[in-house]
């Protein structure tokens, strides 16, 4: 145990001063969104979430993640495993840029793809020309996602494999295992849990995200709506019990993935102590 | 397996590891690489085990091209410095790593496996420890399972880095010996790897010493320890005593004593080097040249006497139980190297 030193006077204002600040932003929005969504009563809760417009936006929602997210756990293995395991130039360039996505707007991480791909875009008139949809359709969704999402595994990964070494590795491939067995019976498993751990924040990004979907998906209900899209436009529609009844999903899943985080860090401290020290 | 290895050069960048490095073991021979940090004796050890690849120079194995080889079919046991345990398998699913990742064609059945592992526990003293994961076990343990990982294999030649460096001096005296005797018993070819001389002098059946990623010297521990090539060596292998001395003809003078030279010594400005504990110390009217006697202390059964000679500040060992009584602070003596060796001046 680490010594508790408590500063007399500071330490209760500080303490309801974080306590204050903590309810007034977290637990009264995250209670008026339940108490929200069953203002008027249980039926009106279950109806907008079986509207079939609702059910197309957690379908797509779903879909967007099962791709961007498995796409980023094994970029972000490889991008960790590449910076924690070489010396090479550019590595600086390399970690700045996996982490731009984490200080630019979401929006511009949307936009990009409509000036790329979009009607008016760089490879715009290519594209119809071969009949193929990137912007207003999943395509455009799942690039978008997995833009912003970017940073998150990789992000976990980097100082867990810097601090763990490759001595592990090398110990495997002089037993004889090959490369591909050396992955998984060595390098994958002693990076598990901080996969895990990054691959759940990944996912609730991917879900939760707004701005950056919100500018390739063009809004077209559902066809092209996730979730939160889902939820503005119901909101836009004055249908606040369905808004907020929808929006209870999104943040049923923030706090599922609050729980798992939690038991994650609290089972294995110690293998994640590396990648929280960022 | 008696390996040779033959110019062997290795630069990282701009940054030479080894530099024409030759070396020969015999079958069966222990043998350590002895150098300070920056040395390249890890490098050279890591081209054996075939992590890293030299720039040039050829390593046969039993004779054979051993660099052309996978890091996989050299079949050598390394034991890491930190021991690189695989940290989510128990100390059983260490030791049977090597032989459960061999082809199926080549793996030996879960019995054998199970009965190999259960037999290296055994001779490794590890019984009962074999479910604990290496994070519950001592520095000691976690070296004996990294050994007993390495030679599950049955290795061709075993490769030691720094293999007592991250424990305490107890374990490690304890461990040095218990590794002699495993060494002994299965008579696979050593090479390992320390910059603590009383290790390798200590342990090794001959001891090779570098120097920023050059062989400098090679022999059996007395002989090096006897007759050091260098005043590098000289200096690295223990305790050393320095003085400026002149050999003129085949008179040797130091200080104000003048005595015959030893045969082959060089000429003109020397070193002269001797060991603190290797001297005869004796009243201002005895052999050897002049020191005053700045301090006499008693550590144990020896005691520590420093002097001067001239500018040169020395500290000597010497037995002194009854302690002589002209060693007195203060006293002028005489000091007379049992042994001493000479070098040729730097400048």
């Amino acid at each position: 145990m680490k010594p508790v030193v408590r500063l007399p006077g500071v330490a209760p204002l500080l303490l309801l001063f974080s306590v204050t600040v903590l309810g007034l932003l977290i637990l009264l929005p995250l209670g008026v969104v339940f108490q929200q969504a069953f203002a008027k009563g249980l039926s009106a809760y279950i109806a907008p979430l079986l509207d079939p417009d609702a059910q197309a936006a957690i379908r797509l929602t779903l879909l967007v993640a099962a791709i961007s997210v498995p796409l980023n756990a094994i970029f972000g293995v490889a991008a960790a495993w590449t910076v924690a395991r070489f010396e090479f130039r550019g590595k600086t360039l390399l970690l700045a840029l996996i982490d731009l996505p984490f200080s630019i707007s979401p929006v511009v991480s949307g936009l990009v793809w409509v000036l790329l791909f979009g009607a008016e875009g760089w490879f715009g008139a290519m594209l119809q020309a071969w009949g193929v949809k990137i912007i207003f359709a999943t395509t455009g969704l799942v690039l978008a996602t997995i833009l912003v999402t970017l940073p998150f595994v990789a992000r976990e990964l980097i100082p867990l494999m810097q601090a763990q070494g490759a001595d592990e590795e090398a110990a495997a491939l002089t037993l004889g295992a090959s490369g591909f067995i050396t992955f998984f019976r060595v390098t994958l498993p002693n990076i598990k849990w901080a996969l895990i751990y990054g691959v759940l924040l990944c996912n609730a990004r991917a879900m939760g995200e707004f701005g950056a979907v919100s500018v390739v998906s063009g809004h077209i209900r559902g066809v092209t709506d996730t979730l939160p899209l889902h939820i503005e436009a119901l909101y836009n529609d004055y249908d606040f019990v369905g808004a907020f009844a929808v929006a209870t999903l999104l943040a049923s899943l923030g706090l599922v993935t609050l729980v798992v985080k939690t038991a994650l860090e609290w089972r294995f401290a110690d293998e994640l102590a590396a990648s929280r020290r960022h | 397996m008696p390996l040779e290895i033959k110019s062997l050069s290795k630069a990282f960048g701009q940054y030479p590891a080894l530099k024409d490095v030759s070396l020969t073991a015999a079958d069966g021979e222990f043998l350590a690489l002895l150098g300070p940090s920056g040395s390249g004796k890890t490098t050279l050890l890591r081209i054996l085990a075939g992590l890293e690849q030299p720039d040039s120079g050829e390593v046969l194995l039993n004779g054979e091209d051993f660099l052309s080889e996978s890091i996989g079919a050299r079949r050598v046991g390394m034991v890491f410095q930190h021991y690189a345990l695989f940290r989510h398998m128990t100390v059983d699913q260490n030791i049977a790593f090597g032989l459960k990742v061999r082809p199926a064609s080549a793996r030996p059945n879960r019995k054998a496996i199970a009965a190999r592992v259960d037999e290296l526990l055994t001779l490794m003293q590890l019984e009962g420890l074999n479910r604990r994961y290496p994070s519950q076990l001592s520095g000691g343990q976690r070296q004996r399972v990294a050994l007993a990982r390495a030679l599950a294999i049955e290795p061709r030649m075993l490769l030691l880095d720094e293999p007592f460096g991250a424990l305490d001096a107890q374990v490690r005296r304890e461990l040095r010996r218990w590794l002699r005797q495993v060494h002994d018993r299965t008579g696979v070819t050593t090479v390992f790897v320390t910059h603590d001389q009383e290790e390798a002098l200590d342990l090794a059946d001959r001891v090779a010493v570098l120097k920023d990623g050059a062989l400098v010297q090679m022999g059996e521990p007395h002989q090096v320890y006897a007759d050091p090539a260098t005043a590098f060596v000289y200096d690295f292998l223990g305790p050393a005593c320095r003085l400026s001395a002149v050999v003129a003809g085949d008179r040797l003078t130091v200080a104000d004593w003048t005595n015959a030279a030893p045969p082959g010594a060089p000429s003109g400005k020397v070193e002269l080097y001797f060991r603190p504990n290797d001297v005869s110390l004796s009243p201002a009217d005895g052999p050897g040249f002049s020191a005053k006697v700045l301090h006499a202390g008693v550590r144990g059964a020896s005691g520590k006497i420093e002097c001067a000679v001239g500018e040169v500040i020395l500290e000597l060992e010497a037995a002194v139980s009854p302690r002589p009584a002209f060693l007195s602070r203060g006293a002028d003596i005489r000091v007379l190297p049992n042994r001493c060796k000479l070098y040729p001046s730097a400048d």
